[in-house]
């Protein structure tokens, strides 16, 4: 049983499924070993969206107050989709990228490591 | 003629058991119609021992007595401004935190506790829970009037209210209540009477109320002393209700295991807020977090697991995890507050040279290593004018709905953990295993889970058009009851009173 209730068929209306965002699909990214952001930040992004304009307008706009951003070599960045190593393609569009909804993002950087011991 | 007294025995049976009857025409399990689909099996409700010898009418004799000395207190407290005597204006926001987010906790509990008081088959059963009820409906009364003092004079308080269905953080706390509530009568009593109450209840009444009393709050103490007498019966009906059902059935032991694991897990989750409390918020502190864990939990907690070893009940197999988590739960919640206290109702701050030092000496393995670095990047920060609040909002696990902070504490505590699964072809994000196996323990019902963070994207929290949108939505004063506690107007009122400049 996929829930204990008192009717054997009581069931839950998922809250969060795709169509509930008005054509976007809720991708969460995180930098890792960069705890100066809390948590992993979640964003409502258009699928046909180029990973390149992510990079800038989402990426760029959401973790660039950390006082070691700008020494980013995105040359080098080790990006992984889900969990899985990945290489994105900046000029195509995150649904050909393999993004699908409620995906994680995350992305390690070598270059910025000031504060690598603390993990900020 | 003036009616014989009853002796005190006959009274007791006939305000107690004697108020139960027999079914002659309609089948005894229409009547009680939530006792078995959990799973439990009760053979014999007379097996239950009254875990206290109080009947109804003694019950409101005590209570009235309580509440006459409660309410005298709190209008001297009054007509004394006895606010002034609180150690610092910022201990004021620990309370806030209180009455938004524990107080109606304290609602939610009366009405679980009214409704196993209803749907328990056992009469001794029922008429202890149908006492918590009260209890927990008088404490959130009581709370509600120690708070409104401070509500004349503070920010932050007067939305409480509105805030519990609505704010990100105190969704953590609802969601914990409404889990419990909607679960069957037995879950709902291990859940709150034994795992909340029972276990780890003294984490959270005993670092506020001597919180309050180190920080001169005479309301919340006098609260506390009042409130102690009622916490003392709930303490022996959650172990009541945990030894009753390991008696009366063998097939009991795993199901109440499962929620024993369940509950102790969404409690201490519950209880990360305590520890920032005690850590960052108190100008004077009692213990630390860590010293409490080990105290209230390690201790008293390993000596009652001992007890219920015979039952073959077992210690959760996460308690070496919660044991490393102690030396980062504090420092983690606070910098997820203060970096987003732009969306809170209570004022943060860095922590001052003194209170770094105080932190340093209480978590020597980890604060200077991790969590010092962070406050010292915090305050060039502020110093240079640029005080830092995190843009754009956080990931949140779908079972605790706390923001994704935690980290793999037994690995590399710079990693955060993620855990996910699939569900009809959906992606869920969890912050733990534990978290993770509750879900995937009954999906149904937690894939509706009300996230503050993607209800805000759907464009149900005020509607399209942005934050500013979604903090009107929390009827929250942005810049008057949150941000900063330096230069916050409640800042400015403290330092009039107290003639400082």
């Amino acid at each position: 049983m996929a829930t204990q209730a008192l009717r054997a068929d009581y069931h839950g209306d998922r809250k969060d499924t795709e169509d509930k965002f008005h054509g976007a699909i809720l991708v969460y990214i995180n930098w890792d070993k960069h705890l100066f952001f809390y948590s992993a930040k979640a964003f409502p992004l258009d699928p046909n969206m180029p990973f390149a304009a992510v990079l800038e307008h989402v990426i760029g706009t959401h973790f660039c107050q950390h006082p070691e951003y700008k020494n980013i070599n995105w040359d080098t960045v080790e990006w992984t989709l889900n969990n899985e190593p990945f290489t994105p393609v900046m000029e195509k569009s995150l649904a050909e990228n393999g993004f699908d909804h409620k995906c994680l993002l995350r992305f390690k950087t070598a270059e910025a490591s000031s504060f690598e011991a603390a993990g900020i | 003629m003036p009616a014989k007294k009853l002796n005190l025995k006959d009274k007791y049976r006939l305000l107690t058991r004697d108020l139960d009857w027999d079914f002659s025409y309609e089948d005894r399990k229409d009547a009680f119609p939530f006792e078995e689909f959990e799973g439990i099996k009760i053979t014999d409700w007379d097996k239950w021992e009254d875990p206290f010898r109080l009947t109804m009418d003694a019950y409101w004799k005590y209570q009235a007595e309580k509440e006459k000395k409660l309410y005298a207190i709190y209008d001297a407290f009054s007509q004394n401004n006895g606010h002034l005597n609180v150690s610092d204006a910022r201990y004021v926001n620990a309370i806030k935190i209180f009455l938004t987010a524990v107080s109606p906790g304290e609602l939610a509990a009366h009405s679980g506790f009214a409704f196993t008081g209803r749907q328990m088959g056992g009469i001794g059963a029922r008429i202890a829970a149908q006492m918590q009820s009260i209890d927990e409906l008088r404490h959130i009364q009581t709370q509600i009037h120690a708070m409104s003092h401070y509500n004349k004079f503070f920010d932050g308080f007067d939305e409480f209210s509105h805030m519990h269905d609505r704010v990100w953080y105190i969704s953590v706390v609802k969601s914990f209540f409404d889990d419990a509530r909607s679960a069957g009568p037995f879950e709902f009593m291990v859940a709150v009477g034994f795992s909340f109450e029972y276990v780890l209840t003294n984490l959270l009444f005993v670092p506020f109320m001597s919180g309050a009393a180190y920080n001169g709050d005479m309301a919340t103490v006098t609260f506390g002393f009042s409130a102690q007498s009622d916490e003392a019966r709930h303490m022996t009906l959650g172990l009541e209700i945990i030894k009753f059902l390991l008696e009366q059935h063998e097939d009991n032991v795993p199901i109440v295991q499962k929620w024993i694991d369940k509950w102790l897990w969404r409690g201490y989750r519950i209880l990360t807020v305590v520890a920032m409390m005690m850590d960052y918020m108190l100008p004077k502190k009692v213990m630390s977090w860590k010293e409490a864990w080990e105290l209230y939990f390690e201790q008293a907690g390993g000596a009652l697991f001992k007890d219920l070893e015979r039952y073959g009940i077992k210690m959760p197999d996460y308690t070496d995890l919660i044991k490393a988590e102690k030396e980062h739960l504090s420092h983690q919640a606070w910098w997820t507050f203060y970096t987003n206290s732009q969306a809170t109702a209570f004022h943060t701050w860095i922590p001052s040279d003194e209170e770094l030092d105080w932190l340093s000496a209480k978590y020597p393995e980890t604060f200077d290593k991790y969590y010092r670095p962070r406050w010292e990047m915090a305050k060039e920060m502020a110093d240079k004018g640029e005080r830092y609040y995190n843009e754009g909002l956080p990931q949140l696990c779908q079972t605790c709905q706390i923001p994704m902070i935690y980290t793999d504490v037994q690995n590399d505590p710079r990693d955060i953990v993620y855990r996910s699964t699939k569900y009809q072809g959906e992606r869920f994000h969890f912050c733990s295993d534990q978290c993770q196996h509750i879900f995937e323990n009954e999906p149904e019902k937690y894939v509706h889970a009300w996230l503050p963070v993607h209800q805000i994207f759907q464009g149900n929290c005020g509607g399209p058009g942005g934050l500013e949108k979604v903090m009107d939505y929390y009827k929250l004063d942005v810049g008057k009851a949150n941000m900063d506690y330096v230069g916050s107007p409640d800042e400015e009122r403290w330092k009039n009173w107290k003639g400082v400049a």
